[in-house]
């Protein structure tokens, strides 16, 4: 029965292969923009997990807390409470933590002989490399003593090394920052594109002593980064770090806190959803043109119906009953959507596995979720019927005596 | 061969088309018998297509009683007249009214899609039809390959698929040529004694009325004059 329902409708789309290519064409569109915007969202998610899971699970961050005034948040590090002494007070009274780095920047330009570059100059602890784990490619990363003293030396990011050095070697040559001078002692290792929001690699670490005092003249910390000894400890850590810091800063029981620690997994997490509302909207814009699709659908289909109105009249004198007709009509659309779907998928599939083989596009991330196939699949076939359904009831009520004798 | 299969009771028929009123049955009570050839005369509006289309079960009377083989057709639904133009009559149009770009075949195979017959049978069944009117070589040719009396043969052989207790023709010769209207004369003859189905036939040409057995003669929605041989 079913089996005839399909035969008798591919038939009737195979006499009108080009409209019913066309037709499905829109179908075809939708489902694969949907499948291939949302694999670059899904993608987009997973970049961002898989960087930070290298970053450690161990890392937290210890922030000024988010400013309110007036009921406008100031976002995080706002407000400026963290100081040097809170900061060796962690690594001294929290047994969790292992090590930490204190965390000041601004963004400065930097001069070396005739050239110039414009990029993020961030005040660290000795202990940055580790805390961040991050490797040296060349020279060394300064040492206590540097950021007791002060000591005017920095360490290139691998882009300012390529901008400002190209293939010199920086290694004890001078830059100038805010007509400062710097003398070069080591670079860090290229940790790559950071998907969408700069280069990680576009900073200069300076000690954060000198950052405050030459470069800034700041008297907080934007932020402390902290590593505790190991992943299971992270929450213990956030722990002792918070109670430190409410008693060092005398915050009341019951009182916000003036400060924020996050861990790895919960700046993960934001990221994450970030990410989740960037695929939503990739997916609902996508899910326009699928929607197009639908009426695409639902025009040619009654475009056929007044075509075949001599068809309906036959089909009834000789014995179809109006279910028939609404039957064969919708069968025709549903096929024609389920086919276009299909099609899609495929479309959208490729699309997302050849993305990488366009220059521009090389870097972005895809990544296939079977979920949006299947849905994408369903919602196919949900559009087949619901934009059948009103040219198949046309149809089925038709007269048989009118549709017999139309011309 | 006297037992009654049809019986119309002062059907009346009213068609609204705009403002005006078109009275196209105005009392019409009749009885045709099974075995009957009959044709259904008379000139452009004289009601003969109401009359056609109300007993292929096509269309309702306002009025009066239509029975087949006793049961009142008058009062089905359209899914119960639809059942009825499936198993009981077979139409056969002056304008073959055949699917265009399918083949003899399937054309012919059609009543028993809606009837729930397994495939196999349906194509068999349907190939012994189309060799009961003489196209037996014709079975996969597309319509729009075949000649006029050709197509009218498909037409009957579809029209005979269900066994039906009736073939209702209409103007079957109108657009075929007196050579081949007379093959299609023939063939209709032949089911009616050799099967002993029953034909109602409506026509307007006198020599094609001539060779019913029994004829009625309509005029302004009413039957003036009946003769039979």
């Amino acid at each position: 029965m079913l089996f005839r329902i399909l035969r008798v409708s591919l038939r009737a789309l195979s006499r009108n292969k080009m409209r019913t290519f066309l037709t499905m064409l829109g179908i075809v569109i939708g489902v694969g923009a949907v499948i291939s915007m949302v694999s670059i969202g899904s993608g987009a998610k997973a970049a961002v997990e898989e960087r930070f899971a290298a970053m450690g699970t161990n890392l937290l961050f210890v922030s000024g807390a988010s400013k309110r005034v007036q009921g406008v948040h100031s976002g995080f590090g706002g407000s400026q409470t963290l100081t040097v002494e809170d900061a060796n007070a962690i690594i001294e009274r929290c047994p969790a933590v292992e090590a930490i780095s204190p965390s000041v920047g601004t963004r400065a330009q930097v001069i070396y002989l005739s050239k110039n570059w414009n990029t993020s100059i961030q005040g660290t602890g000795e202990r940055y490399p580790d805390v961040r784990k991050w490797e040296i490619e060349s020279g060394t990363y300064f040492d206590e003593t540097a950021v007791r003293s002060a000591a005017k030396v920095c360490v290139l990011g691998a882009d300012v090394k390529k901008n400002l050095f190209e293939d010199v070697d920086p290694i004890g040559q001078t830059i100038r920052i805010k007509k400062v001078p710097f003398i070069v002692i080591g670079v860090l290792k290229s940790k790559g594109q950071s998907g969408g929001y700069g280069s990680r690699d576009d900073q200069i670490c300076v000690p954060y002593t000198t950052c405050m005092k030459r470069l800034q003249k700041a008297e907080f910390l934007s932020s402390i980064d902290i590593s505790a000894a190991t992943s299971a400890l992270t929450a213990q850590a956030k722990m002792q770090i918070t109670d430190l810091l409410r008693d060092r800063h005398r915050i009341a029981p019951g009182s916000e806190d003036d400060f924020q620690v996050q861990d790895m997994a919960e700046i993960a997490e934001g990221a994450a959803a970030t990410t989740d509302v960037l695929t939503l909207l990739l997916g609902s814009i996508a899910s326009i043109s699928l929607l197009v699709g639908g009426i695409g659908i639902m025009n040619i289909m009654l475009v056929s119906v007044t075509e075949r109105i001599r068809e309906i009249g036959i089909r009834m004198s000789i014995g179809a009953r109006e279910k028939d007709i609404l039957i064969q009509f919708l069968a025709e659309a549903i096929v024609l959507s389920l086919v276009g779907g299909l099609l899609g998928i495929a479309m959208g599939v490729g699309v997302s596995k050849l993305l990488k083989f366009i220059p521009l596009f090389a870097t972005i991330k895809t990544v296939i979720s079977i979920h949006w196939v299947v849905l994408a699949f369903a919602i196919s076939g949900s559009i087949g019927v619901f934009f059948g359904f009103y040219p198949a009831r046309k149809a089925s009520k038709l007269d048989p005596i009118e549709a017999l004798r139309f011309e | 061969m006297d037992n009654v299969l049809i019986q119309l009771v002062n059907l009346t028929k009213t068609y609204h088309i705009g403002e005006t009123e078109v009275r196209a049955l105005r009392g019409v009570s009749y009885t045709i018998k099974s075995g009957d050839f009959l044709a259904i005369m008379g000139p452009s509006g004289s009601g003969k297509s109401t009359m056609m289309n109300i007993i292929g079960c096509l269309d309702k009377p306002d009025s009066g009683q239509y029975l087949f083989e006793g049961a009142e057709v008058s009062k089905m639904d359209k899914n119960e007249l639809a059942r009825m133009r499936n198993k009981k009559i077979g139409f056969v149009f002056q304008s073959f009214n055949l699917l265009s770009r399918t083949t003899a075949l399937e054309n012919a195979e059609l009543p028993l899609v809606y009837s729930n017959v397994p495939g196999k049978e349906q194509t068999q069944r349907a190939l012994a039809a189309l060799e009961s009117v003489g196209l037996k070589g014709r079975a996969h040719h597309k319509t729009n390959q075949l000649s006029g009396g050709e197509q009218q043969r498909v037409a009957i052989a579809r029209a005979l698929l269900n066994n039906p207790a009736l073939i209702l023709a209409d103007e079957p010769t109108g657009n075929l040529d007196s050579k081949t209207s007379e093959e299609i004369l023939t063939i209709f003859r032949n089911l009616n004694q050799d099967k002993g189905i029953t034909i109602v036939m409506v026509t307007h040409e006198a020599d094609i009325g001539a060779q019913a057995k029994k004829r009625i003669f309509m005029r302004d929605g009413q039957i003036i004059r009946e003769d039979g041989n």
